[in-house]
């Protein structure tokens, strides 16, 4: 139709017109399947989002009436009891929980970007071993948590470094196992930032350090911060490698870094989960909603910067 | 500008120290103040069996409401991996719920480290049926043809070798506990020869084993496993099977148990200390208020307690290891 109109429309809309016969010639036929292929899909993406949120909904609302007689006071300052359930706590796998985190946050964040930055600043890609630590590194996010235990038995517990079963070789042992997430998301945002600022900044006499600093990191530091995000949830959640570099199922005495056992919140939510009486599993439902509470209060400092920074670097 | 932001990231990393220690100082300041009232100080790890470990939690519960200066803890790393804790001389006790292995043991002496294992409790499973099943004694080989993972088994005149008269025909209904059962974990171990195998068309009545008891009373066919507890305290309404390892039929009482002829559904639980951890005051004191309080404690936990030649035994294995 457009072209029995045209004498001489301009060449690019006599192109697109054409085009567009083409098309309808062609699909036309099959513009009722295009339909429902569209609605399918959109359904399919929304059915994956809804059994992520389902599992977790069920998850929160499941501990949520199963712990309800337990969410109080006593949940946070009472130390385990297996004599009394009912009125027990998680003080001290708090406080485990606490240190073991804090020390994978210490440890991972100037590890984990200084390793991107070489990666991704420094390294001549075109060298094997540089290629064959980037493999190595997207392969160590693979392997199972419990391999990563048994390696922190054997070198950080015992063998060269030999910190025996406290609370800071538990903190090694999860910074060890979340580190190549760090590194990939700390990349994969050093990456994204404009090459074009780099260059700017060198053109203005800045020498690579001072770009790296002050042009590089802060626009990547959310992607950084999406990272860190990530493996603390991951970390805090971990039981089976714990279990392994002495996190024990019952300490009455509040924890410290270096020395003396601790226990941390997963380990004593799934012992208790397995306990045959009513009130233990109670205490472990509760438990989850402590260490959701936990985690969030954890992250949510990471959050609000990544939100920060985010809005900063769209102005 | 770009200093500011960077004074906040530095915040981020310099806030999680004082947090931290803000935590620890209170919590350090509780302990401070209750020190004072015993003499007794020092501290235990205890490591290994996640059946026994309820067990010493209760223990070392107790013993440190006496004694406020000693800090026991307990792990349940497994009757295996706790051992190969304690023969490196990481631990001061073990929690078994079998008998040390003799690989187990060479690990122990490779480290010069002596021990004595101390039974701080029985332990036992029951088979039970309808009180109307004529059925006395069951082999543990008959058992597990009904109970082992891809049994056919599924009216009781299938079983090779049961007299069970006019029952034959009749439909054998299964309950048992759920997979996190410490319960299903030994009784699949010892009649099936391995944890955690087992057919999976049985009546899953999860950790609730009374749930058992009812079930099998009010239908003739029905069979189930539960703890030793559990079928004392059921009286007349479910029948207990006697169970032959081989040698005779033996019935599940507390005298079968404790003296161990009830096999392989009875055992003991023990724990074991190194000599090492003996020389300490604190050690030896925990050792002897175990078997000392062993009928409170195992009544807490819900275990089958010592007789008195057990405590007898225990308390004299105690002084031979200080001495």
């Amino acid at each position: 139709m457009v072209i029995d109109k045209g004498k001489r429309p301009q060449r690019s809309r006599l192109a697109v017109a054409g085009a567009r016969a083409a098309t309808d010639s062609i699909f036309t036929t099959s513009s009722r399947g295009d339909r429902v292929g569209n609605v399918l899909f959109r359904a399919l993406l929304l059915l994956g989002m809804g059994v992520a949120l389902l599992g977790l909904a069920s998850i929160i609302i499941w501990s949520l009436v199963e712990g309800a007689p337990r969410l109080d006071g006593q949940l946070i300052t009472e130390g385990p009891s297996s004599i009394t359930p009912e009125s027990a706590g998680y003080r001290t796998a708090i406080l485990g929980t606490l240190w073991v985190i804090g020390g994978v946050v210490l440890f991972i964040v100037p590890v984990g970007v200084g390793a991107a930055i070489y990666l991704e600043e420094y390294a001549d890609k075109t060298r094997w071993w540089n290629r064959a630590i980037e493999v190595n590194i997207q392969n160590l996010a693979a392997v199972p948590s419990i391999v990563f235990g048994i390696l922190g038995l054997a070198f950080i517990v015992r063998g060269p470094l030999s910190l025996g079963f406290v609370a800071a070789a538990g903190s090694l042992t999860l910074s060890l196992l979340v580190l190549p997430t760090v590194i990939l998301a700390a990349r994969e945002a050093i990456k994204a930032v404009p090459n074009s600022t780099r260059l700017g900044s060198l053109g203005l006499g800045a020498t690579k350090w001072q770009t790296i600093w002050h042009h590089v990191l802060p626009g990547a530091l959310p992607g950084i911060l999406t990272g860190l995000i990530l493996s603390v949830s991951r970390a805090i959640g971990e039981s089976a490698p714990l279990l392994l570099v002495g996190a024990v199922t019952f300490v009455t005495f509040d924890p410290s870094f270096l020395e003396g056992q601790y226990s941390v919140l997963p380990v004593q939510i799934y012992n208790y989960a397995g306990r045959p009486q009513e009130e233990f599993r109670v205490l472990a439902a509760a438990g989850v909603i402590l260490m959701l509470a936990v985690l969030l209060t954890m992250n949510s400092f990471a959050i609000w910067l990544r939100n920060h920074y985010e809005n900063k670097n769209v102005r | 500008m770009i200093s500011k932001k960077w004074l906040q990231v530095a915040g981020v990393a310099g806030a999680v120290p004082f947090i931290l220690t803000a935590c620890g100082g209170n919590g350090d300041g509780g302990d401070g103040g209750s020190d004072g009232g015993s003499e007794l100080s020092g501290t235990i790890s205890i490591d290994g069996s996640s059946t026994v470990g309820p067990l010493s939690e209760v223990a070392a519960e107790m013993f440190m409401e006496e004694n406020p200066g000693v800090q026991v803890s307990v792990a349940q790393s497994g009757t295996g991996g706790g051992f190969e804790k304690f023969c490196n001389g990481e631990t001061d006790m073990n929690d078994a719920s079998r008998e040390i292995k003799d690989e187990e043991i060479a690990a122990c002496e490779g480290n010069d480290i002596s021990f004595e294992s101390v039974q701080v409790a029985n332990d036992a499973l029951a088979i039970v049926v309808n009180p109307d099943n004529p059925l006395e004694c069951i082999t543990v080989d008959q058992a597990s043809q009904i109970w082992n993972e891809g049994s056919t088994v599924s009216t009781w005149g299938d079983v090779d070798g049961l007299d069970v008269g006019d029952l034959a025909d009749e439909d054998i209904t299964l309950y048992g506990p759920g997979s996190s059962s410490g319960t299903f974990d030994y009784f699949t171990d010892a009649i099936n020869g391995e944890e955690g195998v087992i057919r999976n068309d049985y009546t899953d009545i999860g950790e609730d084993d009374q749930a058992a008891v009812v079930g099998v009373e009010g239908d003739a066919g029905a069979m189930a496993y539960i703890p030793y507890s559990y079928f004392t305290e059921a009286g007349d309404a479910v029948k207990p099977l006697q169970i032959d390892g081989g040698e005779g039929c033996v019935e599940p009482s507390l005298e079968n148990v404790q003296n161990g002829s009830y096999a392989p559904l009875g055992r003991g639980l023990f724990v074991y200390a190194s000599d090492v951890a003996l020389q300490e005051q604190a050690a030896v004191d925990f050792m002897n208020f175990y078997i000392e309080n062993s009928d409170q404690i195992t009544e807490t936990a819900g275990f089958v307690p010592l007789t008195e030649e057990q405590k007898a035994a225990a308390t004299e294995q105690i002084e031979s290891l200080t001495s």
